[in-house]
């Protein structure tokens, strides 16, 4: 059994520990929006946070997460009120929409510690995330976007 | 499928566990009887196979189109919520089932392709609002005893000269009786409201917060998952496998041979990728066990030096070059490509003695459905497939032989389960169907002047036709695909004597449409090809392509505002170079100018300045997002991709291998759109054929280095 909460939830599954987190998610939990795009940590469609981090869950074996607080995309925001997705919206940042979960944890951390992040901070903390169909423009303006919104002192 | 709809037919299971843990579940009942019933009871108006109109004042668009980030589940509602003058906040989508009725007024048959969703849709959908608007007025002026060309509508509601009105959810019931319009008339261009405004895409909301559903989502009670082990050689067969220790690993189901392998069904993906390791398999490689991509080019090479069949001929091409005043020889060479979409293909089935369920996202729906039946040995009718959202197309989701799909039927067949088969990256980049490997040998000269006097393009590579179902179609009457030559047979520059031939190359490497098919690289080779006769003749690259453009306006249009918008010929800061292409697809034109510098050997395009003539236009916020992916998407192949072959085996594996441009190395990018009155063309495709030419003609302003091979090595550059 291993223990762990997702999105604030108790969860205690009965899994083979080096199952990667990302398919505990999808499979047994239903949690869907995290993606699988590559499986080795090179195009981040399936980022998280654990205890805060952003994390590639699909080379995170599950046992990674135990007694730790995970955090997926269901669980940015109940009604699309975080900033982040605010600034998506106003930007119509997505395309395809597969990769944005991924965009979206691994901005929400980038926000957290740089409340007022520059191109240089995006790059750095989003080379990391691919996206196919080219919204990084979109992306790099809805950062900047979400962090004017956002009172000075950081994110939620 | 829309959020509303996805609040209905998705239903999360909760539910504590004795551990005092929670279990959750996501089924999606797509065939549930209830989720049909409760959709029949909110949907009070179906007046057509477009729309439905409930009585709480929804109004849903049903989309016959894929949605795979291009926005036609955003651009084909406006179309139609234009002319029924709906209320856009209360307009919802849902994908297409499988019918007739849904085929592309064009193609005759359900298809996402050739940049062509909303032009081809531009009346059909029109048409479908403007007769459920005359309908709902037709309801009102009954229940008014009124005269209908009395009355008029706005944003969901018909209104009379007085005060009264009735919204479209109050009427919805009572239209629903009326008799169809035998004819509509559409608006003038003059009166739209919502047609032409930048409106927001109504996917955004389930893409940024988990809740879209791709295929790679859906799960079924009672469904398991696959992986098949595929050939590591086209064409290759299974001789026999060893699954004795597999099929004792846990959570494995079923291990059963399908004509492309084997598959691994077990309860979880994981489960069943594990297992595939563990299955021991020998191959009959066949003929492919030997082929190598540099062997293939040199092939090529060969191949070019000898006529090919001729596509177009104007003049005297050959008597013109001897007698031309300066020549010039130039061999492009662009790889074969994978399509790479994010979400690695897959598909579910649920395969039963008289039906078979398919849940996919594909580009391709009547083509898989005859497929899936025919590998079901069920009658087409029998098999319905149900759209997810795409996770990317670029055209791998339109397979002319639905690989991914027959498969899975395969897999469903064979193990006597529902199951979804999940391709991992490699699985999916090693699968074939590619962008053909090309290349153009061409030939050039330009006189005393340096006005081009000859031009002869020889294309050598695949054919994406031959074999399909529109080989006699595409290529009736023909010794060569369209699909191949598409870009330089229309080469749109005044050259007296001009010759393209082309030369069909057999290789046994599966091949298709890529977001832009042949123009993804008849634009890189015709394109840099003007930009060294132009340097030949120590003219402006800009300038001489105006002067062999003038029965072109439109091709003329995008060139001059690109070139002003980026500032050409303006200083730049040092190391620093412009290169401008022009281009003609899919309807549309396009023109870019890129700014690179060179560093080390690196290249890195610093801006790239995008202008589009696609006609009378629908979304200019979506088509701004066309060109910049477009853009990104081209500058990711000129760039960084290549796929090879060695002892028939495929090199890449996946992103490490495969790269794709990433935030830190993307371009400024800037699009114009030219206002214009023309029939609508596409937009999907046509930002892609420019930018790698653009980036090469860049690298040469830059460096004084010519780049004929694609992706771009400075090494190769000559």
């Amino acid at each position: 059994m291993i223990s762990f909460s997702v999105n604030r939830q108790h969860v205690n599954l009965d899994v083979d520990p080096s199952t990667p987190l990302l398919w505990v998610l999808r499979e047994n939990l239903g949690l869907t929006g995290t993606r699988y795009g590559c499986g080795m940590a090179q195009c981040g469609a399936c980022t998280v946070h654990l205890n805060g981090e952003a994390i590639r869950s699909c080379v995170a074996p599950v046992s990674r997460a135990a007694g730790k607080e995970v955090t997926t995309i269901e669980g940015l925001s109940p009604d699309l009120s975080h900033a982040l997705q605010r600034a998506w919206s106003a930007e119509d940042v997505p395309q395809c929409g597969y990769c944005q979960s991924g965009q979206l944890m691994s901005a929400a951390v980038l926000l957290r510690e740089k409340p007022r992040p520059s191109d240089e901070d995006i790059d750095e903390a989003m080379t990391g995330n691919i996206c196919r169909c080219g919204t990084y423009p979109r992306i790099r303006k809805a950062i900047h976007r979400a962090a004017a919104m956002m009172p000075a002192g950081g994110a939620k | 499928m829309s959020t509303f709809q996805m609040e209905r037919r998705a239903f999360l299971k909760i539910s504590v566990a004795a551990s005092g843990g929670l279990l959750i579940g996501l089924y999606l009942p797509g065939a549930s009887k209830l989720a049909a019933a409760q959709e029949r009871s909110a949907s009070a108006f179906m007046p057509n196979a477009f729309l439905r109109i409930g009585t709480d004042e929804r109004v849903t668009v049903i989309v016959n189109h894929s949605e795979m980030g291009q926005g036609v589940y955003t651009a084909l509602p406006m179309l139609l919520a234009e002319e029924l003058d709906a209320d856009w906040s209360r307009i919802g989508y849902e994908s297409a089932p499988v019918d007739a009725k849904y085929n592309h007024p064009i193609f005759g048959m359900q298809i996402t392709g050739g940049s062509s969703s909303v032009y081809s849709g531009f009346e059909q959908y029109r048409n479908a609002g403007a007769a459920a608007r005359a309908m709902l007025i037709a309801a009102a002026a009954v229940q008014w005893n009124a005269d209908p060309a009395s009355l008029r509508t706005e944003s969901g509601t018909v209104l009379d000269g007085t005060n009264r009105k009735l919204s479209y959810g109050q009427l919805a019931e009572a239209a629903a009786k009326m008799t169809p319009p035998a004819k509509v008339t559409l608006k003038d261009a003059k009166a739209f409201k919502l047609i032409g405004t930048p409106a927001k895409r109504l996917d955004t909301p389930e893409k940024i917060n988990g809740k879209a559903v791709f295929g790679i989502d859906v799960k079924n009670a009672g469904m398991l998952t696959a992986v098949v082990a595929r050939a590591p050689v086209f064409g290759a067969k299974v001789k026999s496998f060893d699954d004795s220790h597999a099929r004792n690993m846990p959570g494995v189901r079923k291990i059963v041979p399908v004509p492309s392998g084997v598959a691994v069904v077990a309860d979880s993906f994981w489960q069943a990728k594990m297992a595939r390791e563990a299955v021991r398999i020998d191959w009959d490689e066949g003929e492919m066990q030997t082929f190598s991509t540099s062997q293939m080019m040199q092939q090529f090479r060969e191949q070019a030096k000898s006529p090919g069949t001729s596509v177009r001929r104007d003049g005297d091409p050959d008597g013109a070059l001897a007698k031309a005043a300066q020549k010039i020889e130039a061999v492009y060479e662009v790889p074969y490509l994978s399509h790479l979409m994010m979400e690695p293909l897959n598909c579910a089935v649920d395969l039963r003695e008289d039906s078979c369920e398919i849940w996919t996202g594909t580009q391709f729906q009547t083509v898989d459905r005859a497929a899936a039946a025919k590998a079901a040995g069920l009658p087409n009718e029998k098999v319905q497939i149900h759209t997810t959202f795409l996770g990317g197309g670029f055209g791998r989701r339109a397979t002319p032989q639905s690989d991914f799909v027959v498969e899975a039927v395969h897999v469903a067949k064979a193990a006597g389960v529902p199951v979804k088969v999940v391709w991992t990256r490699e699985d999916d980049m090693q699968g074939g169907w590619y962008r053909p490997a090309f290349l153009h040998a061409i030939v050039g000269g330009v006189d005393a002047s340096g006005n081009p006097v000859s031009w002869r393009s020889r294309l050598v590579g695949q054919s994406i036709m031959s074999g399909t179902m529109f080989e006699a179609m595409m290529m009736k009457g023909k010794e060569y695909d369209p699909a191949s030559v598409e870009g330089v047979d229309d080469l749109p520059y005044e050259i007296p004597n001009l010759a393209v031939e082309s030369h069909q190359a057999k290789v046994g490497v599966p091949v298709q449409w890529w977001r832009s098919v042949g123009h993804s690289h008849t634009g890189f080779a015709t394109e840099c090809f003007i930009d060294e006769l132009a340097a030949l003749g120590h003219k402006d690259p800009y300038q001489f392509r105006r002067s062999l453009l003038t029965k072109h306006p439109r091709h003329l249009a995008v060139l001059d505002l690109a070139a002003q918008k980026a500032g050409w010929g303006k200083p730049l800061p040092k190391g620093r170079g412009q290169g401008i292409a022009v281009h003609f697809a899919f309807e549309s034109y396009n023109a870019q100018v890129a700014e690179v510098s060179v560093t080390d050997g690196k290249v890195r395009v610093h801006r790239i300045v995008s202008a589009v003539d696609c006609g009378h236009y629908v979304n200019p916020g979506i088509i701004a997002a066309q060109l910049e992916g477009g853009a990104i998407f081209a500058a990711s192949a000129a760039l960084y991709q290549e796929l090879t072959f060695e002892n028939g085996r495929l090199q890449q594996t996946n992103f490490h291998t495969f790269p794709v441009m990433r935030m830190n190395e993307c371009p400024e990018i800037e699009t114009h759109i030219v206002e214009s009155n023309e029939k609508s063309g596409g937009i999907g495709e046509p930002g892609v054929p420019c930018t790698a030419p653009a980036i090469a003609n860049a690298v040469f302003a830059a460096t004084g280095k010519r780049i004929r091979k694609l992706p771009i090595r400075m090494t190769e550059a000559v």
